[in-house]
């Protein structure tokens, strides 16, 4: 490998920036965009003469109420990471280390739920929603996300599951374990890394919702933050508050980036075991 | 052993009951709106009308699906939206992403850079992406207009996601710079499990690198490049918020799940919205189990 000719290299180094380029630039100029004010907005350089942070102080001073919309995004996400990954973690144990019947059948099942178009239930989901008093409220948005979490986070963690050692488990039923002391003391210290990895995932998930989370909620104050986003408005119709837009981006993308360049290996596992096998 | 049975059912038992009730269930009730005419503002008074929606001269499938009378209106153009948007951007990320990849399995110095900045569009929120590139295919202010106006390329600005023409392949560019980075970390675990022997030896029997990669390289990968191409297929076959958002579910571009969602909400007809959505399903469906079929990808290891 290291014997690479010349132009080679070249090659090689010059891709390797345009992909860098292509990847990070986009974000980078709205981020530069949401400190540009008045009529810098409109210039295309990436640097701003005049960094302002107007944009942030309009957001949160709107007349859209972005800081109740982004807590409204934060529970939510965590509310339903919470209930789907407790109840994964025991289902993912059944499906990853015990032999019954019907279990290739159940295992399908999930994934092709995990597959499963959301328009598919969204009238049905209206009517539950309303018969159950959960329309319109921010938290009852945990219920459906919860389903549409819950195959994926089963399906990603009984793959680590089966990777567990069988000695260790074997070991454990000798020493007297029942199966939840052999998920929660024996397992859980091992799973750790998975646990991260398809929690987080999870969490990008119903952080990123848009289409139950429009649906669902009509009130602004009861809005998660990505339909927060697509409805900000200016003064008139015609007037897009394109700052005002990118600062909002910024804030959402930012923890997001952050947790995913942080874990990225654990991220990158997480994905690559959800999808390939082998 | 018969006790762990028992186990493994106790444990799924929450799961599956949570599943019946709030996935099961509204799907049923789903595919029963889809033969009422019930009104989104009164779920409780309908009529039943049979497959009216899906068959009458006012249902999705009145116009016969062969006629070209049935590809002009919004529902036959929406599966036509949808598949074309589903093929092309699929096509496109696999090639990029398996490019992304190959780049990413040489070694370099800044390697690890190049792999982390590549996450960014993955980790940005669709809708935030959706946003984004409005603003930068903005038609007076954006960015890429200033840069062809600068480069002499067009004479004109052009309105990117508003101009008919250019619509749909503006929403398939923002998804495939969004799933590369997925695309082409699947594949690069794929190709990190080769066996190093196998390059060795081609490399000293001299044979070419491109024969290397289309005789060994991608029969190898093809596993798993099917599984990531599956994945992304019956993601992109349900795309609703990039296309609503981008270009405001405009005619040109409306997808399948955004025609459903336009008729079950904004315009009140829940159950022939409903008609939609399980046609959707169907559809969907259908071109899954054909494309599994087609490339004989075994999605669960288990199953076989």
């Amino acid at each position: 490998m290291n014997d690479r000719p010349l132009w080679g290299s070249i090659v090689l180094y010059f891709l390797a920036a345009l992909v860098v380029v292509i990847s990070v630039y986009p974000f980078l100029y709205t981020i530069t965009t949401s400190l540009k004010s008045g009529t810098e907005l409109f210039s295309t350089s990436l640097l701003p003469d005049h960094p302002s942070l107007n944009n942030y102080v309009t957001l949160f001073n709107g007349k859209q109420p972005f800081g109740t919309q982004l807590w409204n995004s934060i529970m939510v996400a965590t509310t339903t990471v919470g209930i789907s990954m407790f109840m994964a973690i025991t289902a993912s144990y059944a499906l990853g280390r015990i032999t019954f019947k019907g279990k290739s059948a159940l295992l399908l099942t999930i994934l092709a739920v995990s597959m499963f178009p959301q328009v598919a239930v969204l009238s049905g989901m209206f009517e539950l929603m309303q018969a159950l008093g959960l329309y319109n409220r921010t938290m009852g948005l945990v219920l459906p996300y919860t389903v549409f979490t819950l195959p994926f986070t089963v399906w990603m963690l009984t793959t680590f599951m089966r990777g567990m050692p069988k000695e260790l488990e074997e070991a454990a039923i000798m020493d007297g374990c029942g199966p939840m002391r052999i998920i929660f003391s024996v397992f859980m210290p091992l799973l750790a890394p998975a646990l991260v990895s398809t929690g987080l995932l999870a969490f990008i998930g119903a952080w990123n919702e848009f289409l139950f989370a429009l649906t669902f909620v009509s009130d602004d104050f009861n809005r998660t933050v990505p339909v927060g986003i697509s409805m900000i408005s200016g003064a008139t119709a015609y007037e897009i508050p394109w700052g005002s837009i990118m600062a909002a981006s910024v804030i959402v993308t930012i923890p997001l980036v952050a947790l995913v360049l942080v874990f990225q290996k654990k991220i990158v596992s997480g994905l690559t075991a959800g999808a390939v096998k082998g | 052993m018969k006790d762990r049975a028992k186990i493994a059912w106790m444990f799924l038992t929450p799961m599956l009951v949570l599943m019946v009730f709030v996935a099961g269930w509204p799907l049923a009730r789903s595919i029963w709106f889809s033969f009422t005419d019930t009104n989104i503002n009164n779920l409780a008074e309908y009529n039943y009308v049979g497959f009216d929606n899906y068959f009458s001269e006012y249902g999705l499938f009145g116009n016969s699906i062969f006629s070209a009378e049935f590809w002009g209106t919004d529902w036959g153009v929406s599966i036509k939206n949808t598949f074309q948007f589903s093929i092309i951007s699929v096509v496109l990320e696999t090639m990029t992403g398996l490019g992304v990849a190959m780049l990413l399995n040489q070694e370099f110095k800044g390697r690890t850079l190049v792999r982390t900045a590549v996450l960014v569009p993955w980790a940005i929120p669709t809708i935030v992406s959706a946003k984004m590139w409005g603003w930068i295919l903005h038609d007076q202010f954006g960015l890429i207009n200033q840069l062809l106006m600068d480069a002499g390329l067009i004479a004109k600005k052009i309105a990117f996601t508003a101009d008919p023409a250019y619509a749909l392949m503006t929403v398939v560019a923002v998804d495939v710079w969004k799933t590369t980075p997925f695309m082409a970390l699947l594949i690069l675990a794929a190709l990190q499990t080769l066996p190093k022997d196998c390059y060795e030896a081609a490399r000293v029997d001299g044979v070419h690198p491109l024969r290397v990669f289309w005789k060994v390289t991608l029969p190898l990968i093809r596993p798993a490049l099917l599984v990531a191409v599956v994945f992304r297929m019956l993601d992109a076959l349900r795309i609703f918020d990039l296309i609503y958002v981008l270009t405001s579910n405009s005619g040109s571009t409306i997808s399948m799940s955004g025609f459903v969602r336009r008729d079950m909400v904004d315009n009140g007809n829940l159950g022939s919205g409903s008609a939609g959505a399980t046609s959707l399903t169907l559809i969907i469906f259908v071109a899954a189990v054909l494309f599994l079929r087609a490339t004989r990808v075994k999605l669960n290891e288990e199953s076989n």
